[in-house]
């Protein structure tokens, strides 16, 4: 990266720009996928999740309420992972997406059982995600009266007919009526994204070797980094024209609420971006040629669709499947979108996930920089 | 090593082998500044091979040297700087004008004045008409003249020019040639690979390739003298039956038609013309003629079969 000259890198950016310009095709192609992409995807997606995050704040030291907390803790659907003391952590929780749910058991659960009435019992559900929210409240009730089925004799037996013993109430924030495409629309952007840039600049290397200007290109002083930061800049502009396309569609045809600083968004696109075009870089340096090229452009982008949270809930998914989806950009560049448009997150907030992202950026940049093969050997 | 200021070539015993197989095999040369220096042999004989050495796009295997005064080994990034390397198939951008591909050049090698310098450069080739065309729209000799003037743009002291000419029609291969030795004339140094015998005879030395090893070199005369071959010319009727009763006596060692003439060549004066003495008849005209570079390569070339394959 020493002796990177401006001259140079800017010579690169300004010949992109121009084969860009007429390549019509592949522009038509920038524009057209994220409009077809918002179509297929613009319905909802059905899932089967579980071990959804959970947090638990109860007031309640009864043997009922320990008999449905042990429930909990046993159930495939819920993994519960904290528990919270007082609200507000509750809803921090909730916020920053640590948990899924928090279930509330109120102070007065066992003694209005033993009074043979229903408590109530409520759950924050973080609704940005609805095919996750969506089964919770069965999946509470079928708990409840497993649990209780054994204590509730005698005179508490009638309670078992009255459609179950507890009275469940959920509360979606960020989505309350769980409508998918609150979800899904905001994620496209990250999806789209991917597919795009990484293909870009997956050709953008193995094109210049087999049209054989490489060669030229090699016998000039210019440097890798120099190539490669030219090459990204000019579809740095072509992502944020996809960005804008999808938010435009979000805002106006799926009327997906916007919470957040949409500033912040563009800014934090800008570290998601480069990092797929560095990746699609990368893979051109290992590619022997174009088709390579898109064959290893799709083998990336297929774990990052469904590995990412994209297609199934993140939380429900194996751990083995977590592990890798946490590498991808995708997965902490949806958070980061769904976080900013529908929950209002700042830079504080969706940090943890900004820094993967640039992680990933400046990995894979390295990995181009020395795969860049400065002679013909 | 210690290498003369006027040697803007100057390497000894370079080597490339691609999988096990020698493709330059000990190739020496000296390049004197100023001087155009014709490099001919057969097809993947290594001439590309051995240029892309010499610019810094291959890493020889053995051997060493200097090209402008820079180790050919260590000193690839300053070679690149001063060298004009022309490939041998188009490698600038289709999709681009001949002004833009120009100026892309011209970024590259921070040429001061660019906007100047890329227009004296259009103007120069005679390519000011046709700026704004894309470079893939353009023919040959079109495309051969923009990538001389991109690759004489950041004013280099040395050309490498692989087969430059290769169907470039003839009128457009005269001007070309005449640029070049405009060029030279400056005290610009070229080398040149080429499969045309009358471009051979324009250059100020050659050396000759085949199986990636030097075979001949020098001045035109030079090499035809060291070839030491006679040669005979017959013309007259049938003579294509000659070359069947003479191919496969002693002392004949090629026979290869020109036109409407045969030429018979050997390395034996005596033994020649004993050979001809047996086949002559008074319908013909037999003529001993001074062996030409073409007798010469062919005989080169005839050689290093028999020797390396
Ligand atoms: N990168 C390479 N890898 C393997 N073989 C090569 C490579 N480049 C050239 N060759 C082989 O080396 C030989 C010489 O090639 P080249 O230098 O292009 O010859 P010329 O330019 O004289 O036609 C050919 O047989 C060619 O197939
Ligand atoms: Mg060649």
């Amino acid at each position: 990266m020493h002796h990177f000259t401006f001259h140079r890198f800017w010579a690169v950016v300004l010949k992109e720009f121009v084969q860009m310009k007429r390549d019509r095709t592949t522009f038509a192609m920038m524009i057209g996928i994220p409009l077809v992409q918002l179509m297929v995807f613009g319905f909802a997606i059905n899932s089967d999740p579980r071990h959804l995050p959970t947090a638990l704040r109860s007031a309640d030291q009864g043997p009922f309420a320990r008999s449905f907390i042990e429930a909990l803790r046993r159930s495939d659907y819920f993994t519960l992972v904290r528990e919270a003391d007082t609200e507000a952590e509750a809803a921090q929780m909730l916020q920053l997406g640590e948990v899924q749910f928090v279930i509330n058991i109120p102070e007065d659960f066992t003694r209005r059982l033993l009074r043979g009435e229903r408590p109530s019992v409520l759950i924050e559900a973080d609704a940005t995600d609805p095919a996750a929210t969506g089964p919770a409240l069965a999946a509470a009730r079928a708990l409840a009266d497993a649990a209780l089925d054994h204590d509730l004799t005698g005179p508490l037996a009638a309670l078992r007919s009255r459609g179950g013993a507890v009275d469940f109430r959920i509360h979606a924030l960020y989505n309350p009526e769980n409508i998918t495409q609150y979800n899904v629309v905001p994620g496209l952007m990250g999806v789209v994204l991917t597919m795009t840039m990484i293909i870009i600049t997956a050709l953008a290397i193995t094109r210049e070797r087999e049209r054989g200007t490489m060669e030229n290109l090699l016998a000039t002083p210019i440097r890798p980094f120099e190539v490669m930061a030219g090459k990204i800049l000019p579809y740095i502009t072509v992502g944020y024209i996809q960005v804008t396309l999808i938010l435009v569609a979000a805002r106006w045809i799926f009327h997906v609420p916007m919470v957040g600083s949409l500033p912040l968004l563009y800014l934090v696109s800008l570290a998601f971006i480069a990092a797929n075009l560095a990746m699609g870089i990368t893979f051109s340096t290992l590619a022997k040629n174009q088709l390579q090229a898109i064959q290893m452009a799709f083998f990336f982008f297929l774990p990052s669709i469904l590995l990412s949270g994209f297609m199934f809930p993140f939380r429900g998914m194996p751990d083995w499947a977590q592990v890798i989806g946490s590498v991808l950009p995708l997965t902490h560049f949806l958070r980061i979108v769904r976080g900013v448009l529908l929950k209002g997150n700042g830079l504080a907030e969706i940090w943890p996930e900004l820094w993967p992202i640039a992680l990933f950026l400046a990995v894979a940049m390295a990995v181009a920089v020395k795969r860049y093969r400065q002679t013909l050997d | 090593m210690s290498s003369s200021p006027e040697h803007v070539i100057d390497v000894t015993g370079v080597t490339k082998t691609f999988s096990g197989r020698k493709v330059v095999d000990a190739i020496d040369l000296q390049v004197t500044r100023g001087e155009i220096y014709g490099f001919l042999g057969p097809n993947g004989s290594g001439k590309t091979t051995f240029i892309r050495m010499l610019c810094g796009l291959l890493t020889p295997d053995a051997g060493s040297g200097t090209c402008l005064g820079h180790d050919v080994r260590t000193g690839q990034r300053a070679i690149k700087r001063e060298v004009g390397y022309m490939t041998q198939k188009f490698s600038y951008y289709e999709d681009l004008t001949i002004r833009e591909n120009l100026d892309f050049v011209a970024r590259i090698y921070d040429v001061p004045d660019r906007a100047a310098t890329v227009e004296k450069s259009l103007e120069r080739l005679g390519l000011q008409h046709r700026r704004h065309q894309l470079a893939g729209q353009l023919s040959g000799g079109w495309k051969q003249r923009l990538a001389l003037a991109a690759c004489l743009i950041h004013q280099p002291r040395l050309l490498l020019l692989d087969e430059p000419t290769a169907g470039v029609d003839p009128k457009a291969r005269r001007d070309f040639w005449e640029e070049l030795h405009r060029l030279a004339a400056e005290g610009l140094t070229v080398l040149i690979t080429t499969h045309y015998m009358d471009e051979a005879e324009r250059c100020h030395r050659l050396a000759y390739i085949a199986y990636g090893r030097l075979l001949a070199r020098g001045t035109v005369s030079e090499v035809v003298a060291t070839a030491r071959l006679t040669t005979w010319s017959v013309t007259g009727p049938e003579i294509r039956g000659i070359a069947e009763r003479l191919r496969d006596r002693a002392g004949v060692d090629q026979v290869v038609p020109f036109g409407t003439s045969l030429h018979v060549s050997g390395h034996d004066a005596a033994q020649l013309e004993l050979a001809i003495a047996a086949v002559r008849e008074p319908r013909h005209e037999w003529v001993r003629i001074n062996s030409g570079l073409e007798d010469v390569f062919i005989s080169l070339m005839d050689q290093a079969k028999d020797n390396f394959s």
